[in-house]
């Protein structure tokens, strides 16, 4: 039992270690800085969305093209911003969170050995 | 009816029945080559880590995308039009959730079930009893409504009434995925999710292909010809058709989505996913192809639900209407293949049979999965045990648990088959959204955040959301359906306790569940759970320390 608390701590300490580090500090201000307005953003337009459908039907059933009208544009438009919202994101953390997460990955399990 | 439709009829049960024993031999199959690759605990529960952010992706598609989507969504467009295309959209956003906030850091900072992650820097004892009652009960009602509805599914396509071919269906799909789980744990639910998930893609794809070119692929005169077949006009293609009835109805389905899209990423099953891959960018691009496979599979279900509308006769039309819909897509199947007469249309209704039998077992197995996977790892070793179980010990547990929730399955479900329970599957979507999302953001992202709050959001979530649906009017008080002489409610009619105005608990359980997490909070004092917030924060942002993957 000792050997494992031992161990425990000595890791606690790696990632207390690894936490005061202006990379850490920079990672997680990088990930809340695309994560947090991007949540709030794409819950906002889908709220738009359905309350639009509840209660604008007038303006939903609008005609645009032939049967196509608002509310299936509308609804299309939910599934582009999803993939686009995804792709945006997975590229943006290819390019400016896994290098830092990497680096501080390596860091801890050099001060762990 | 004459000799060739008997005979027709009799080939289309045949084929049928041959494809259904097909998918169940396959799966059978991959299931003992499953168990030969299971070695230890990281395999059983989460298949060794080995899997692929693509074959993850996809078996994230099986697990979800239940017969509910496939069928259900499909039907309540047929029948409702547009508004069946509001829930599509709700489950595909959700999945933004799961992307931006969830899949990596649970990845990184849990091992096996989503107690884990709680646990990291929480009392584990009283937090994981809260999380392990959440996921048994989320996944009970998930799983009693898939296994209601494959009852009464299997009956309508291989075109058997009563009520022996239901609870035959029931009883035999609960061996199966009991089977499924205590054999090939993991590794074996994983596969059977892929192939299903395959086998369901391409059996739409194919299926809306063949529905499009009946139009020259020309979308508006799909639509146009479904809202005059239908009879129902331009209002069949605009919102509010079934949930634009009065103000409360706008509000129940305004609290709906919001369960919908803040339930997924709290569904247990959905969670224990991410501990399959490798690292958690494998989890990250796995929810990136889950979202492309779903999305893709939902814009299918608009195009096979209006083209049920606008392809299906008089007599078929019928027949999906007092199917409440289910029958849409094989119903639609069977008419572009050339028609209930003929072979082309005997075949397409077979497969789309099998396939929507194949997303049964898939979502059914993942479901046992994760509840046996939480009562042995949460409740048995971690709560009885105090964390001293063997690994030995523990696996044991998890396959005993799992018969035994397949075996309350079946005897729950046996005498609810003939009940809409169908509300079960958006009750577990709230219960998801109320109890567990709070629990899990808090903990990641508010250091605070300790294990009085976490007892009190679940426990809070689950338990507002499951009384408000019980004094709702799905319970009692909607009293008898007019044109089919059915009670609409699930207690007789001469009971009324309904006093909740909504049918979806969401828009009052959702910010109460994160209201008791803020308050148990700020009412406790956890330096222990506070301090240990930068581990976790660590681990989670970086992946420093996570569980890697089992290399055999």
């Amino acid at each position: 039992m000792t050997t494992t608390t031992h161990k425990l701590d000595h890791r606690r300490s790696d990632y207390e270690r690894i936490a005061r580090t202006p990379e850490f500090s920079e990672l997680r201000r990088r990930y809340r800085a695309f994560a947090i307005p991007a949540t709030v953003a794409f819950l906002a337009w889908y709220l738009l969305y359905v309350v639009m459908s509840m209660f604008a039907s007038d303006f939903m059933g609008t005609r645009i093209v032939g049967n196509i009208n608002v509310a299936l544009v509308f609804g299309l438009l939910q599934f582009v911003t999803t993939f686009l919202l995804a792709w945006l994101y997975s590229r943006y953390s290819a390019r400016h969170l896994d290098p830092l997460a990497r680096d501080l990955t390596d860091d801890f399990e050099r001060g762990v050995e | 009816m004459n000799g060739a439709v008997v005979v027709m009829q009799a080939s289309h049960q045949g084929l049928t029945t041959a494809l259904f024993l097909t998918v169940v031999a396959v799966t059978i199959g991959i299931t003992f080559w499953a168990s030969r690759q299971t070695h230890g605990a990281t395999d059983y529960y989460a298949g060794g880590r080995n899997f692929s952010g693509f074959q993850n992706g996809l078996a994230i598609g099986g697990d979800y995308m239940s017969a509910a989507s496939f069928l259900g969504i499909s039907g309540v467009i047929a029948l409702s039009g547009y508004d069946g295309f509001l829930y599509s959209i709700g489950f595909l956003v959700a999945w933004l959730v799961a992307l931006l906030l969830v899949a990596e850091m649970l990845r990184n900072s849990g091992r096996y079930t989503m107690a884990d992650q709680l646990a990291y820097r929480m009392r584990q004892r009283p937090v994981r009893t809260a999380a392990a009652t959440s996921t048994v009960v989320v996944s009970i009602f998930y799983l009693l409504a898939q296994m209601v509805g494959a009852g009464a599914l299997v009956g309508l396509l291989l075109d058997v009434q009563g009520d022996a071919a239901k609870n035959v269906t029931i009883l035999g799909v609960g061996i199966l995925m009991v089977f499924y789980v205590t054999v090939g744990g993991m590794k074996g639910t994983t596969w059977v999710q892929i192939v299903k998930a395959v086998l369901l893609m391409l059996g739409s794809l194919l299926i809306v292909v063949l529905v499009l070119a009946k139009f020259d692929f020309n979308l508006s005169e799909l639509l146009g010809t479904a809202a005059s077949n239908t009879g129902k006009g331009q209002a069949f293609l605009e919102p509010g058709l079934k949930y634009g009835i009065d103000t409360t109805h706008k509000i129940d389905f305004i609290s709906l989505g919001l369960a919908l899209v803040l339930g997924t990423a709290g569904l247990p099953h959905i969670l224990i996913r991410f501990y399959t891959t490798p690292t958690s960018r494998d989890a990250r691009k796995s929810v990136m192809w889950a979202i492309g496979l779903i999305g893709a599979f939902y814009l299918m279900t608009l195009v096979l639900g209006f083209g049920a509308a606008a392809l299906l006769n008089k007599g078929d039309y019928a027949d999906v209407a007092a199917s409440s819909g289910n029958l849409a897509s094989p119903l639609l199947a069977q008419t572009v293949g050339g028609g209930a007469d003929s072979t082309g249309g005997a075949i397409l209704l077979a497969v789309i049979a099998a396939v929507a039998f194949a997303t049964i077992l898939a979502v059914v197995a993942g479901l046992t999965l994760t509840s046996s996977a939480s009562v042995a790892h949460d409740l048995y070793n971690s709560v009885f045990r105090r964390g001293e179980a063997s690994e030995r010990d523990e696996l044991r547990t998890a396959r005993i648990a799992a018969g035994v929730i397949g075996l309350v399955a079946i005897l729950l479900a046996i005498p609810a088959k003939n009940l809409n329970i169908a509300f079960l599957v958006a009750l577990a979507f709230a219960v998801a959204a109320s109890a567990n999302l709070p629990a899990i953001v808090y903990n990641m992202f508010w250091r605070r955040f300790n294990t009085r709050g976490a007892v009190w959001s679940i426990y809070g979530g689950l338990v507002s959301s499951v009384v408000l649906v019980v004094f709702s009017p799905v319970m009692s008080g909607k009293g008898i359906d007019p044109v089919s002489g059915k009670n609409l409610s699930l207690l007789p009619t001469s009971i009324d306790i309904s006093w909740f105005p909504l049918e979806n608990p969401g828009i009052v359980s959702i910010p109460l569940g994160f209201f008791l997490g803020w308050l148990g909070t700020v009412l406790s004092k956890d330096q222990e759970a506070e301090d240990r917030f930068t581990e976790l924060e660590v681990r989670a942002l970086t992946g420093a320390g996570a569980e890697g993957a089992v290399t055999h």
